[in-house]
Parts: C-alpha cells; sequence; structure tokens
C-alpha cells in the first residue's frame, strides 16, 4: 500500500517537471541594436507595473509587463523618442504608471511636502528655543556687594574657629 | 519674560492632549485606508471615446469587433478569457443579462487560445453578441486592460462611460451599471 501511494507520489513529481515551462517567466526578445535596447531598458526601469505594482516593468515577470517592455521596444524602433515611448504607456495607462510621478497641483505636496513640514520644523524648532526661561547658572555678572557677603557667611570665612 | 523659578511650569493641557489628538489623526488615516482599494487602478478612459482596434472573431464564431461596433447604443465590454478563474464567477451574471437581452454584452477575449476560449463558451454558455480575439493583447493594452476580468460600459456614442475591475457581482450590476445604463438610455450623464 505504502509502495503505491510513494510510486504515485514520485509520478507526480516528474510530472511536476514536465509542467516546468508553465513556470517559466516570459523571456524577452532583446533588440539588435544595443543603442536601443539600452534604451529600452532605461525606459522599463521608468514604468510602474500595474500587476505586481511597486515594481518596475523592468523587474517585474508579469506578462503584461512584458508586453509592456516588448511594446515600448517597438515604439523606439519605430522612432518614438525616449518621452513619446513613455507618453504612448501613459495615455492609456495614467500617471499611474510612472515611478517618478510628474509635478502637478494633485501632486504639489507630494513633491513639496516634506520641505514644507522641514521648514515648518525648523519655524518651531527657533520659536520654542527662543522661548525657553532664561538657565538659572547662566549669569556671568559680577556679585553685587550684598551677595559677596551671603557667600562669604555661608563659606565660613577664615575657616573653623 | 517669565520670572526664574525653580517649580516646573504647569504643562498646558492641550499639551498633554496631544499624544491623544496624533493618534486620533492617524487613525482616521487608517480606518480611511480600510476602504481604499489599491489594486484598482482608476482608467483613464473614462469619457474618451473607445480605442481604435478591429479584432477578428473568434474559430467558428461569427462577429469579430471593432470600434464601429462599439457606437450606435449602450453596451457593455466584458474582457474575459477561458484562463481567468474570476471570469466564472461573473459569467451566469452576463448569462442572465443576456437573457433579460436588455443591454448587448460583447466580450473582449484577451490572450486566450480560440480553441480554448470557443471550449470555454461551450462548456458555461457564450453571453456575448460579438467577440473580438485579441491573441497577442495588444488591443487590451490600447484599453488599458490590466487584469482580467474588466468591464466597460460604452455609451451610444462609442465613448468609456465607466469600468469595473475584477469580476462583476450581483450587487455592481443592480447597484451600478443597470442605473447607470438606464440613465445613459434617458440621455443623462452617467457616472459609476
Amino acid at each position: 500500500m505504502l509502495m503505491v501511494v510513494l510510486r504515485r507520489l514520485v509520478l507526480a513529481i516528474c510530472l511536476m517537471g514536465l509542467a516546468a515551462p508553465a513556470w517559466s517567466i516570459a523571456v524577452d526578445t532583446p533588440l539588435d541594436d544595443p543603442v536601443l535596447e539600452a534604451r529600452a531598458h532605461a525606459i522599463h526601469k521608468q514604468l510602474r507595473c500595474l500587476v505586481c505594482q511597486n515594481q518596475s516593468i523592468e523587474d517585474s515577470n508579469a506578462t503584461l509587463a512584458r508586453d509592456l517592455r516588448m511594446l515600448v521596444r517597438e515604439r523606439i524602433t519605430a522612432g518614438d523618442s525616449d518621452d513619446a515611448a513613455i507618453r504612448f504607456i501613459v495615455v492609456r495607462y495614467g500617471d499611474w504608471v510612472l515611478l517618478r510621478p510628474p509635478v502637478k497641483s494633485g501632486t504639489v505636496l507630494l513633491w513639496f511636502g516634506p520641505a514644507l513640514l522641514l521648514i515648518l520644523a525648523i519655524i518651531w524648532l527657533v520659536i520654542s528655543y527662543r522661548r525657553r526661561r532664561p538657565p538659572l547658572v547662566a549669569s556671568t555678572a559680577p556679585l553685587s556687594a550684598d551677595e559677596q557677603a551671603r557667600l562669604k557667611a555661608l563659606l565660613g570665612d577664615g575657616g573653623p574657629t | 519674560m517669565n520670572e526664574p523659578s525653580l517649580e516646573p511650569k504647569p504643562r498646558r493641557i492641550w499639551l498633554r492632549l496631544l499624544p491623544l489628538a496624533v493618534a486620533m489623526i492617524i487613525g482616521v488615516f487608517l480606518f480611511v485606508g480600510l476602504s481604499l482599494r489599491p489594486k484598482e487602478i482608476p482608467s483613464v478612459l473614462i469619457g474618451k471615446a473607445v480605442p481604435e482596434f478591429d479584432l477578428p472573431a473568434l474559430p467558428d464564431r461569427p462577429k469579430g469587433l471593432k470600434t464601429a461596433d462599439l457606437k450606435g447604443q449602450v453596451s457593455l465590454v466584458n474582457v474575459f478569457a477561458s484562463w481567468c478563474v474570476s471570469c466564472r464567477a461573473e459569467h451566469p451574471l452576463f448569462m442572465k443579462l443576456k437573457a433579460q437581452g436588455d443591454v448587448p454584452v460583447h466580450g473582449l477575449n484577451y490572450k486566450d487560445e480560440g480553441p480554448a476560449a470557443m471550449a470555454w463558451l461551450t462548456r458555461y454558455g457564450d453571453p456575448y453578441d460579438r467577440v473580438g480575439h485579441d491573441l497577442k493583447g495588444r488591443v487590451g493594452i490600447d484599453w488599458g486592460v490590466y487584469g482580467v476580468p474588466e468591464t466597460f460600459l460604452i455609451n451610444a456614442e462609442g465613448r468609456i462611460v465607466c469600468k469595473h475591475i475584477g469580476p462583476i457581482m450581483e450587487r455592481d450590476l443592480e447597484e451600478k451599471l443597470l442605473p447607470a445604463i438606464k440613465t445613459l438610455r434617458q440621455g443623462g450623464v452617467a457616472q459609476c
């Protein structure tokens, strides 16, 4: 009984090996021209994958990412500039695909928010620093005659009597 | 300035409540975040004319799908594939729509082998009026498709009114699509 189960298990594992092509990632066909191919890679890195989100299409194994990589290659082979090739994708999928979002009214806070926070923090720091109570021992003015006398008394002037 | 004193100044009440306020603000953001769906990327094609395309029919099935077919009446375009599991979940709803005969549903068969698609339609039923066979997925890209299933509502002028990402559930149909279709038919402006 056990042997039968084992044999089936081995068979199943072997069959999984046969299905390996199904796991393999979609392979790109690079362009013959190394200059164009380098340009394509540079564009791929700027485009966000819609399926795996937060990966660029350069890094993604999704089939749509591969299709988009091939599409970019097609566009630049056809003579598109880098910007035109990127725009081609943006027209279809929106700014969402840009890993570097454009500066627009909707993204102003995204771009300049951190700088704004920094400025606000500095202003707050300066104001609170100024408002701080003067330190108790910071006075460097010489002691008054009254204070001198008190000090003398405290130190017991002249040692033990 | 204040007179220097050794007693610590009593902290203002709002300063003590500050941590609570910060926690509440973060809480509001997290709460809103619960209902966000970051997987659903809004389409930029809403309000625009459907892309120019002309797709062949599936083997042994009449009527392919092209841009001109989507003008003249309100229709739905459903992106489907035989390899897509959630397409099967929404399929009965399209069968029901077909039985009601109210609104034509066209299919965009995305990156699918013709025979496999036909076998799928034979097995689960064929709710579609026209079906375009997008073997390479290039027309899908023109439509901004990034996952299957997706469903587009097209108005009589051939403009995309809205896009539903993922399988359509009874509720989406009743609360979103059917009311929008009704509004469009009455000449209104629909959103969904």
